[in-house]
């Protein structure tokens, strides 16, 4: 394990070397000039010259490229030129947003990808697993911006069932800032007004979210489940006479579950990250809606630092995987090293 | 050795002629495969539909998709316009099937692509293995460390917004996932006593790459190509609803989509249909790639 984990180690800083020299780079070849953008349209090239020199864009690309390292070491990702904070602050007040809806979408695809998969593996080829199949077949085919504008027009303009886009209603104080996450901070305050909101304002995003996950995980689970339900041991398990919930639970689906750990945790490191679209419908003020206004107005900072953070923590989410995976399924550290 | 012997008394033409019964029973198994598995041919009818509506979308059009009639702005779907007009009067039917063409271009230029780097890639570093090998898994490791939308996201806001600029932005995140497969492939292959035959006889190593590792790997290739269609398509859509991909007045599904959004209440066709022809396309590629998957399984043919 201790070798195992050392050579992931290796790997990973290689990896995040990697993302820095291409981050870098990437900056390098954005078209627009960010100066211009900075200084408006009406600056005199006077100014223009002084914003170079403050932000360092006149100095040779590997000074700019030590610069740049040596910031990130400090944890310092530049200031944002629309919001004129700096990058890590911004990403550390929006990323609790994101946080939170990730969250509660991957705490639904598990209940109910999992009971799903399970189903459609001990009812093979009946209306359930048929029905399975047909979910996790729309889950992967439908375009989640699509899916969000048709629930929201649905279950918010026509039926009126689940609040407006956003976090919380406007006419709600928010709780003092803790964790920023709203269900926390709020439970914390005792403030079950806000609570009660936050949580219906988190019901359609996560829900759009959360299919992505649901139609993964149950397949993970179906397939898994008929790999072990045909093995020896749970033949072992019913003609000792046990009885079949207990050899589905007990004996199936715990070594089922090996696999769908690990899909699950990848799952949720794409649902971190992968809220662009979602976050931009349902205007949630998270790392996405961030990230995509960065890139839609060449924020390049922003940009930068947004993909470094994003990068880094989908390779953490990755590496807990890994190990988690290493940790229930013995053989993988052998056959690795 | 009665196998040896019976190949040497085999002549040219008897020889053609087996191997013309073998390939005759091989398309004839994936016939019957093919029409069993009931979800691949609604998957097939639904490509086989999207091909021809791009082949012939002049001829199903019922207006140009990019004529503006301003007077007709916002109506509902009727016998006229099928399925609405949208916020510039255009007629949201003729825009939909000339947005096919763009969405099959996209899917198969990002395909055209992607899959030959990564091919390529994969097959150098699998077969050279050492240095070579250490560089470019490193490399791919960096791209794979981005989400897919995030990384695609990236490139085509750096490379600026267009549908030629987002089609290379989504073959640079996806061809670290065929050097991986390829790769894969050639390790499992490069030992195997048919290629050490072929470096005895004094072949090069490129003829070796190209002429006998590279037909191994394809059919696994082609297998997650079809399998990424689906994908490549969201993900297209998804940069055209940003901003980043198609441009108006471009008639791409997924920007149409996001056209239609402020008129999301009152005029829900605007958004919504073109979401549709979506969905049903990728619905089409999914099941289409999963039954690809199922025939090309050896061990589904035993059966």
């Amino acid at each position: 394990m201790a070798r195992y984990l050392l050579r992931r180690l290796v790997t990973l800083t290689i990896t995040i070397v990697g993302i820095m020299v291409m981050t870098f780079f990437t900056s390098l070849v954005i078209p627009l000039d960010p100066l211009a953008s900075l200084a408006g349209p009406q600056a005199s090239p006077e100014t223009v010259e002084r914003l170079r020199t403050l932000y360092g864009f006149d100095q040779p690309l590997y000074v700019q490229f030590g610069r740049y390292v040596a910031r990130l070491g400090r944890g310092d990702l530049g200031v944002s030129f629309q919001t004129s904070r700096p990058v890590l602050r911004d990403i550390l007040t929006y990323f609790p947003a994101t946080l939170e809806l990730a969250t509660f979408a991957i705490l639904l695809g598990i209940c109910v990808g999992i009971p799903l998969g399970v189903l459609s593996a001990v009812y093979r080829n009946r209306a359930i697993d048929q029905f399975c199949r047909l979910l996790s077949l729309v889950g992967v085919s439908t375009p989640v911006f699509w899916l969000g504008l048709v629930l929201m027009l649905v279950f918010y303009f026509k039926l009126g069932w689940l609040p407006e886009p956003g976090r919380l209603n406007i006419m709600l104080l928010e709780p003092t800032r803790i964790t920023g996450v709203l269900l926390f901070d709020s439970a914390i305050a005792w403030d079950w007004d806000v609570f009660a909101d936050a949580l219906k304002h988190l019901v359609l995003p996560a829900s759009v979210l959360g299919l992505v996950g649901v139609a993964g995980i149950s397949r993970i689970t179906r397939s898994s489940m008929l790999d072990v339900l045909s093995q020896e041991y749970v033949k072992t398990a019913r003609i000792k006479g046990l009885s079949e919930f207990l050899v589905v639970t007990r004996h199936a689906l715990r070594n089922a579950l090996v696999p769908t750990v690990t899909v699950i945790g990848l799952t949720y490191g794409l649902l971190l990250e992968g809220s662009v679209l979602t976050e931009t419908i349902f205007s949630w003020p998270g790392l996405g809606r961030y990230m995509a206004n960065a890139f839609l107005t060449l924020d390049l900072n922003t940009i930068v630092g947004g993909t470094m953070f994003v990068a880094l923590t989908f390779c953490l989410v990755n590496l807990i995987v890994d190990l988690a995976y290493a940790y229930l399924n013995p053989k993988i550290t052998y056959t690795e090293s | 050795m009665t196998p040896t012997t019976t190949t040497t008394t085999l002549d040219i033409g008897e020889a053609k002629r087996r191997r013309a019964e073998a390939r005759w029973r091989y398309a004839r198994d994936t016939c019957v495969l093919w029409r069993r598995n009931r979800l691949m041919v609604v998957g097939t009818a639904i490509i086989a539909g999207l091909l021809l509506v791009t082949a012939v979308a002049p001829l199903l059009a019922t207006h140009s998709p990019y004529e503006q009639v301003l007077a007709d702005r916002l109506l509902a779907p009727s016998g006229k316009y099928l399925f609405g007009t949208d916020g510039l009067g255009r007629d949201i039917y003729s825009r939909v099937v000339y947005g096919a063409r763009i969405t099959l271009t996209i899917a198969l230029l990002v395909a055209a692509i992607s899959a030959p780097i990564g091919v390529l890639v994969g097959i150098l570093s699998g077969y050279l293995g050492g240095v070579v090998d250490e560089i470019l898994m490193r490399l791919a490791d960096v791209f794979l460390a981005f989400p897919r939308l995030i990384l695609a996201i990236a490139f085509a806001a750096a490379l600026g917004p267009g549908v030629e600029n987002a089609i290379i932005a989504i073959a640079i995140a996806l061809w670290p996932s065929y050097a991986r497969l390829a790769r894969a492939e050639t390790l499992n292959v490069k030992n195997n006593d048919y290629i050490q035959a072929m470096r005895v006889l004094g072949a090069g190593k490129m003829r070796i790459m190209v002429g006998h590792i590279m037909p191994l790997t394809l059919s696994s290739i082609i297998v997650r190509m079809s399998l990424d269609m689906g994908t490549i398509i969201l993900t297209a859509a998804g940069l055209g609803f940003l901003g980043l991909g198609a441009q108006p007045p471009m008639p791409e599904w997924g920007l149409m989509v996001s056209d239609g959004r402020q008129f999301l209440v009152d005029q829900w066709w605007v958004s919504t249909l073109p979401g549709v022809a979506i969905l049903v396309v990728v619905m089409g590629f999914n099941l289409l790639g999963d039954g690809i998957r199922d025939v090309l399984d050896p061990r589904q043919r035993q059966a």
